[in-house]
C-alpha cells in the first residue's frame, strides 16, 4: 500500500473537511465505508496480484489540483469528435454537465441534481468491492461531479450518445468523474465516449462508470480511450445485468495517453442474459495500457463472449487480465475469452494472464491467450506483389485488429477508429 | 530483360548459391529443374529479395536497372512476379482489398492514377476468365479456406492481373491434379507474349509438356550445371538426375 504520498495525505485532509458538506442520509455512510477502504489500503502498489504488473506510483508524484472547480472552465470548449456521428451530444467539463440535455425516452442528469433522487441509492457503489478496489473507493467516497443516463422503460434510443470529456489539463489536475447509465426494461441504449484534453499538464482521471442493464433491456457502450501524452485514465466499470439482457463493450486504447487502466466488471445477476467484451489496444511509445476484465457468471443459460486484442509498437508496454467466474448455480453457462497480442517492436512488453474459475459441472468455457509478432513471409507476400513496407505493414495490423473493429455497429465510430489506426500506425514508425 | 552474372547467395553461414549465370530475353520461357535441395528455390528468393538470404557476390541485371538494390516491392513494381511454391494465408486481408492496393502501388510508382473502382472490377472479371479462377474473391481473405489447387490458381490469377514482365513460377505445379495443372498452364499460355517472359522452376518433366519452354537448365549443388532446349527435359526424366551429379560433383572437387 502507498499512503505515505503527499497526494495521499492530501485526500485524506480532503476527505475530512468535506465532512460538514451536505450528503443524503444514504450516501454518507456509503462515502464513509469507502474512505475507510481507501484510507485503510492507500493507493495500489505492486505487491498485490491486481497491480502486479502495473506500477501506478510514478503517476501519483505530481502536484495535482484534486478538485478542480468550473472557475476554471471558461476556456473550454465542446469539439466535434467524431465526423459524421449522428448522435446526441454531451459534454462533460472536467466530469461537470451544465447544460440541459434533451433526449426522447431517456433522462440527462447532472450528477448533483440526480443524487436528490433518492431511487439513486439502490443503483450508487451497490455493487462495487470497494475492499478490493482502492481507486473505485477513492472515486466514491470523493466525487463531486458526474452525469447520470436513464433510459425509460420500453424506450429505444434512437440515435446513440455521444459524451466527450473535455478536460482542462493547463494546471496539473486529479478529476474524479462519476456516470451511472440505468437502462430500464426492455429499453436500448448506445453510449460513445471520447476525451478532449485541453493543456499539456499532468492530468489523472479517476473514473467510475455503473451500467445498470436490466431485463430485457440492451445497452451498447463504446469507450475511445484517445488522448494526448499527459493523460492518465483509470476507469472502473461496473455492470449489472438482469434476465434477458443484451449487453456489449467496446474499449479502445490508441495513442497517446501515458497511461491507462480499466476494469471492467460484469455481474450477470440473471438468466439468459448475452455479453460481448471486444477490446482494441494499440499502444505506442512509453504508453502503459492495462486491462482487468471480470465476468460473473452466477446464474444459468448465460452466455460471454470476450476478445480483446493488443498491437503493442516501441517501448510499449501492456497488460491483459482476464476472469471468467461460473458460480456453482451457473448451468448451461457459454463463456469464451480471447486475447490477442501483436508485438511490432523489440522494446514492447505484453504481459497477458487469463483466468478461468468454474464451479458448475455443466458448461462450455474457453480462454486462450497468444503472442505473437508481424508474420514475416506475410510480409514478403505484400512486398512481392509491390505493396510497400508501410502499407503491408498496415493492411496485416488492420487485418489483425478486424475480428475487433468490425464488430463496431455504428458505422461513423467504425471509419473513426479505422482512420486514427491507419494515422497512429503512420505516426508511429515516421 | 534479365541478366544474372556469377550470382553467390547464402543463408546464414550456408553458400546456396555458388556462381549462377542466366540470361532471359523477352518473348522466352526457361524452365529450371533440378533435384531437391539443389538451390533452385533460394535463387527465386534471391531475385525476389527475401530477407534471410544473403547475396555475396556477382549481379543481376533487370531491364537495365541492378535488381539486387531494389527493395522487394520495388523488384514487384520494376516487373517482377513470383508465383509462390506455397502461397500465404492472409486473414483479415480480402483478396480484393489485397489486389486493389497491390495493382495501384504499382500503378503509383509508374506516375499512374489508381483505377477506378469500376474499371477495376471489370479488369477483374476479366482475368478471373481468362485463367478459369472461378473463386468467389469479395468477403473474402486472401487465400483463407482455399485448396492447394486453388491457392496456385489465385496465383496465376495475380500474375495475370499485375501483368509483370518477368515472371518466376515457383514449383507452381507441385501437388497439382492434372486438371488444376492444365488449367494453370493454359492460364501462363494465354499470358505469355513477345514482351515478357517466364522462368518455370520445376522438378518434373510433366509441367513442361503443357508449358513448353525455350530453354530448360539443370540446376545442381548451386549451380547451373547443364542447359539445354527442351529435350532435355524428357532426357532427365528418362535418366534422372543422377548422372548429372557425378561430373558435378566431380567438377567441384
Amino acid at each position: 500500500m502507498i499512503t505515505t504520498t503527499s497526494l495521499y495525505d492530501q485526500f485524506i485532509t480532503l476527505y475530512r473537511e468535506k465532512e460538514t458538506a451536505q450528503d443524503n442520509n444514504w450516501l454518507k455512510p456509503l462515502r464513509d465505508s469507502a474512505f475507510e477502504a481507501f484510507s485503510g489500503k492507500g493507493f495500489p502498489t505492486t505487491k498485490l496480484e491486481e497491480w502486479r504488473f502495473t506500477n501506478v506510483s510514478p503517476f501519483l508524484k505530481e502536484d495535482f489540483r484534486l478538485q478542480p472547480g468550473a472557475a476554471s472552465l471558461h476556456k473550454l470548449h465542446s469539439a466535434v469528435q467524431i465526423p459524421l456521428l449522428d448522435a446526441y451530444e454531451v459534454v462533460l467539463k472536467n466530469g461537470m454537465l451544465n447544460e440541459d440535455v434533451s433526449i426522447p425516452g431517456v433522462k440527462v442528469l447532472p450528477l448533483r441534481t440526480a443524487l436528490k433522487n433518492d431511487d439513486l441509492k439502490a443503483y450508487l457503489g451497490q455493487r462495487i468491492n470497494l475492499q478490493k478496489h482502492p481507486f473505485a473507493a477513492l472515486n466514491t467516497a470523493l466525487f463531486e461531479n458526474g452525469i447520470v443516463i436513464e433510459a425509460e422503460k420500453n424506450s429505444v434510443c434512437d440515435k446513440p450518445i455521444h459524451i466527450t470529456h473535455v478536460y482542462n489539463a493547463e494546471e496539473a489536475v486529479f478529476i474524479q468523474p462519476r456516470i451511472l447509465i440505468i437502462a430500464h426494461r426492455s429499453s436500448k441504449i448506445q453510449i460513445v465516449e471520447s476525451v478532449v484534453v485541453i493543456g499539456d499538464k499532468p492530468l489523472f482521471v479517476n473514473s467510475v462508470t455503473e451500467c445498470y442493464v436490466a431485463e430485457n433491456a440492451q445497452a451498447d457502450q463504446y469507450n475511445l480511450q484517445i488522448a494526448p501524452s499527459n493523460a492518465h485514465l483509470v476507469n472502473f466499470n461496473q455492470t449489472v445485468q438482469q434476465s434477458n439482457s443484451l449487453y456489449n463493450n467496446h474499449t479502445y486504447i490508441l495513442p497517446d495517453a501515458s497511461f491507462v487502466r480499466n476494469n471492467l466488471h460484469l455481474d450477470l445477476n440473471g438468466t439468459n442474459t448475452e455479453s460481448h467484451l471486444y477490446g482494441l489496444y494499440l499502444a505506442g511509445a512509453r504508453q502503459l495500457a492495462d486491462n482487468h476484465t471480470t465476468v460473473n457468471h452466477l446464474f444459468p443459460n448465460c452466455l460471454s463472449n470476450e476478445l480483446y486484442k493488443g498491437v503493442l509498437l516501441d517501448s510499449s508496454r501492456c497488460v491483459f487480465s482476464g476472469r471468467i467466474f461460473v458460480d456453482q448455480d451457473a448451468q448451461k453457462t457459454n463463456a469464451f475469452q480471447q486475447n490477442n497480442n501483436m508485438l511490432l517492436s523489440n522494446k514492447a512488453v505484453v504481459d497477458s494472464k487469463p483466468q478461468l474459475e468454474i464451479f458448475a459441472d455443466d458448461v462450455k468455457c474457453s480462454h486462450g491467450s497468444t503472442v505473437g509478432s508481424l508474420n514475416k513471409e506475410a510480409l514478403f507476400y505484400l512486398q512481392s506483389r509491390g505493396i510497400g513496407e508501410t502499407a503491408a505493414r498496415n493492411l496485416m495490423v488492420k487485418a489483425f485488429a478486424f475480428d475487433v473493429t468490425n464488430k463496431i455497429q455504428i458505422p461513423a465510430v467504425r471509419e473513426y477508429v479505422e482512420k486514427l489506426i491507419t494515422r497512429k500506425m503512420a505516426e508511429a514508425y515516421d | 530483360m534479365l541478366s544474372i552474372k556469377n550470382l553467390q547467395a547464402k543463408v546464414e553461414d550456408k553458400q546456396i548459391l555458388k556462381g549462377i549465370n542466366l540470361q532471359v530475353n523477352a518473348g522466352e520461357i526457361h524452365a529450371i529443374m533440378g533435384p531437391n535441395g539443389s538451390g533452385k528455390s533460394s535463387l527465386a528468393s534471391v531475385l525476389t529479395g527475401r530477407e534471410n538470404f544473403e547475396v555475396t557476390g556477382g549481379e543481376v541485371i533487370f531491364d537495365g536497372k541492378d535488381l539486387l538494390e531494389l527493395s522487394p516491392e520495388n523488384r514487384a513494381r520494376e516487373g517482377l512476379f513470383l508465383a509462390f511454391q506455397y502461397p500465404i494465408e492472409i486473414p483479415g486481408v480480402s483478396n480484393i482489398n489485397f489486389l486493389r492496393t497491390a495493382l495501384n502501388e504499382i500503378r503509383a510508382y509508374h506516375n499512374e492514377p489508381p483505377l477506378e473502382a469500376k474499371e477495376f472490377l471489370r479488369l477483374t472479371r476479366e482475368k478471373q476468365k481468362l485463367v478459369e479462377f472461378d473463386a468467389k474473391l469479395t468477403n473474402r481473405s486472401l487465400n483463407e479456406g482455399f485448396s492447394g489447387g486453388e491457392k496456385k490458381r489465385n496465383e496465376i490469377f495475380q500474375l495475370a492481373m499485375l501483368n509483370p514482365r518477368l515472371s518466376i513460377l515457383d514449383e507452381t505445379d507441385s501437388g497439382l491434379d492434372i486438371d488444376a495443372l492444365r488449367i494453370v498452364s493454359n492460364g501462363v499460355n494465354k499470358l505469355r507474349s513477345e514482351k515478357n517472359a517466364f522462368i518455370v522452376i520445376t522438378h518434373y518433366q510433366r509441367l513442361l509438356e503443357y508449358i513448353v519452354p525455350d530453354f530448360v537448365h539443370v540446376l545442381y549443388d548451386g549451380r547451373i550445371v547443364k542447359s539445354g532446349t527442351k529435350e532435355l527435359a524428357l532426357e532427365l526424366e528418362e535418366k534422372g538426375y543422377d548422372w548429372i551429379k557425378e561430373p558435378a560433383t566431380t567438377a567441384s572437387v
